[in-house]
């Protein structure tokens, strides 16, 4: 984070029933930045999201919004606004009225309404469609109402709760663009919560990824992707292929895997201790012949720019391998496969 | 196949017989010339015009009109009430105790309601004419308006309020601007729902109304008891097209929108 922060969220706990939603969470979100809480459902990353948004109140902690605390500041009252994963879109409202309502709380008049309103639906590209009842619009277009109608108080943090959730592939990824674009022109901090690891990727500046209750790691997208904090991040962030085996520093430093011995760069870990090494598909190199670990092709799978293979090897289920699409290896293939001493993240085993 | 078919058609037709034809026979006869009301005499007006005379009939209808809008209005609003705090406080410690007492009156045989607002109007000293009656039909409606709106408020999804909270709106705001126009078809079910009950009830209204103030209902019994003249057919058909009329025009307002008061009326 290079700005200030702008919300601070500070040893927050909180439970329902014996259930914990949220254990001693602290994190930060800058100015002008797009953040993400990542996590697999019942993670509490939605709960942390309505906490900041006023609808739940911490057992513990506090919430800091631009160094005033929130504690005790009903929603309707927090510079915070929200973009349902459901939308909630006013159905008994037009589009422009819809967009218009947090305008009209605030007291604006008429004329500073209807200017706004202009403004946003250009943003989102809506134009001429403030008439529109809500019913009329396809789901792309209630999405971005929806988002229209939370970014029209001007608000100091966009929350957006599975923004894109409920739209198909092919829009996702359109949508995630723009998102990011409006984000990056109007220059409001968003905070997202999904469970798409791809789209937290693709948006944030940085990711909290949670589990249980917990934050496991915050950091930039490559951080996350490239030097996991744990066994979890690593599993959750990205397809990984996690080996278990021991350290030896018999004459250097090796990860005695089932398959063989691999050498190592780092050497943090001691002779003997148990320990998981993470490795990403394209970081295992494979040829056909020459020097390496033995293996054979079980199964070949067609990604379009790249192909995944499943590469069976000794005493451990098969490797997930990713290879350019012209190498052409087909099922029952012998294969060598190489790994560079600095390839992956190792795992103290005793996690 | 041809059997099948016609069988069906039949069964329907026996159904449509039976549900209307008593009321196709009601308002033919209003038509009769003849002051028996068993025997076709010929097309005739003149019930209608004999109606217009007939001054204690049509206070009677003014009565009972009046009685149900605003009995009705009562209803609704307490129900409205009532459904708030069973759909929205959460598992209050006599939510179920509540939940049974308004609920109650739906199953209660309507001579003990009638003959237990008697003697609580007795009990409190309390004159009986047009306020007692709006009083008894409003307690015995508003459990019929609480079931409509309990069901409206939970299919309505709490997430509209809780958006129109995060946007500016106070809890109170949010209910009025979002909540309400959302149930809105639903309030005026409730409130045709209690009218209709209102309007046609004779049992309770015998045991809460007082002189001055009998309603429709009364009125065309007591005649019936002397002798049934086709006028009372005519007013009977009139109360027909007057609340065919309220609830044709109730579809129309309410057409097209999400939780319908088609449910009811």
């Amino acid at each position: 984070m290079t700005t200030k922060p702008i919300l601070s969220v500070e040893h927050v706990s909180k439970r329902f029933g014996a259930v914990v939603a949220l254990e001693d969470v602290s994190l930060e979100v800058g100015e002008g930045e797009f953040f993400a809480l990542l996590g697999p459902s019942g993670c509490g990353k939605t709960t942390l999201m309505r906490l900041i948004a006023g609808f739940e109140t911490p057992d513990a902690g506090r919430v800091v919004l631009a160094g005033a605390d929130l504690s005790g500041t009903p929603p309707h009252r927090r510079p915070i606004n929200m973009m349902f994963q459901s939308y909630a879109l006013f159905p008994h409202l037009n589009v422009f009225d819809n967009i218009g309502f947090g305008l009209r709380r605030r007291g604006a008049g008429r004329e500073e309404v209807a200017r706004r309103v202009d403004r946003m639906l250009e943003i989102v590209q809506l134009q001429g469609f403030a008439g529109r009842r809500i019913e009329q619009l396809s789901g792309g277009q209630k999405q971005r109402v929806a988002l229209a109608r939370a970014l029209a108080p001007g608000p100091s943090l966009l929350l957006l709760d599975e923004p894109l959730g409920a739209l198909d592939r092919k829009l996702r990824e359109e949508t995630q663009f723009q998102l990011k674009d409006i984000q990056r022109r109007l220059k409001t901090s968003f905070v997202i919560v999904t469970h798409d690891q791809d789209e937290a990727l693709a948006l944030a500046d940085r990711i909290a990824i949670m589990r249980q209750g917990n934050v496991e790691q915050i950091g930039p997208p490559f951080e996350i992707y490239e030097r996991p904090a744990n066994r979890f991040v690593a599993g959750f962030v990205g397809a990984t292929n996690m080996i278990e085996g021991r350290i030896s520093r018999d004459g250097g430093a090796f990860f005695v895997a089932p398959f063989g011995r691999l050498e190592r760069s780092d050497r943090a870990l001691p002779d003997g201790a148990r320990a998981a090494l993470s490795l990403r598909p394209q970081q295992i190199k494979i040829r056909r012949d020459g020097d390496g670990i033995p293996g054979v092709v079980e199964d070949v799978a067609f990604r379009g720019e790249t192909t995944q293979l499943r590469i069976g090897v000794e005493g451990q289920e098969a490797l997930r391998v990713s290879c350019a699409r012209e190498a052409g290896f087909a099922p029952g293939e012998a294969v060598r496969i190489e790994i560079a001493p600095d390839a992956g993240v190792l795992f103290s085993g005793s996690e | 196949m041809r059997g099948v078919d016609l069988a069906r058609r039949a069964a329907i037709a026996a159904g449509f017989v039976f549900l209307y034809g008593p009321i196709l026979i009601l308002a033919a006869m209003s038509f009769n010339a003849s002051k028996l009301v068993t025997v076709w005499g010929g097309f005739s007006t003149k019930w209608y015009l004999a109606l217009i005379e007939d001054t204690a009939m049509l206070d009677a209808a003014r009565i009972s009109l009046e009685a149900a809008a605003l009995s009705a209005a009562i209803a609704t609003a307490l129900g409205l009430c009532a459904a708030v705090s069973l759909t929205r406080f959460g598992e209050f410690g006599t939510r179920t105790v509540f939940f049974g007492a308004i609920h109650a009156p739906l199953v209660m045989p309507e001579v003990v309601l009638g003959l237990a607002l008697l003697s609580a109007f007795v009990a409190f000293g309390m004159e009986r004419g047009f306020a007692t009656l709006v009083i008894a039909h409003a307690t015995f409606t508003m459990c019929f308006a609480t079931v409509v709106l309990v069901a409206a408020l939970r299919s309505f999804d709490p997430a509209l309020e809780e958006a129109a909270q995060d946007l500016g709106a106070t809890p109170f705001g949010a209910f009025v601007l979002v909540a309400l126009p959302c149930v809105a078809p639903s309030l005026v079910s409730a409130f045709l729902l209690a009218f209709t009950l209102s309007l046609d009830d004779l049992v309770i209204a015998s045991f809460s109304t007082g002189p001055g103030a009998t309603t429709l209902p009364m009125r065309i019994y007591s005649q019936v008891r002397l002798g049934v003249t086709p006028e009372v057919n005519a007013i009977s058909t009139l109360l027909l097209a007057f609340v065919g009329l309220v609830l044709g025009l109730s579809a129309l307002a309410t057409r097209g929108r999400p939780s319908g008061a088609a449910d009811l009326a």
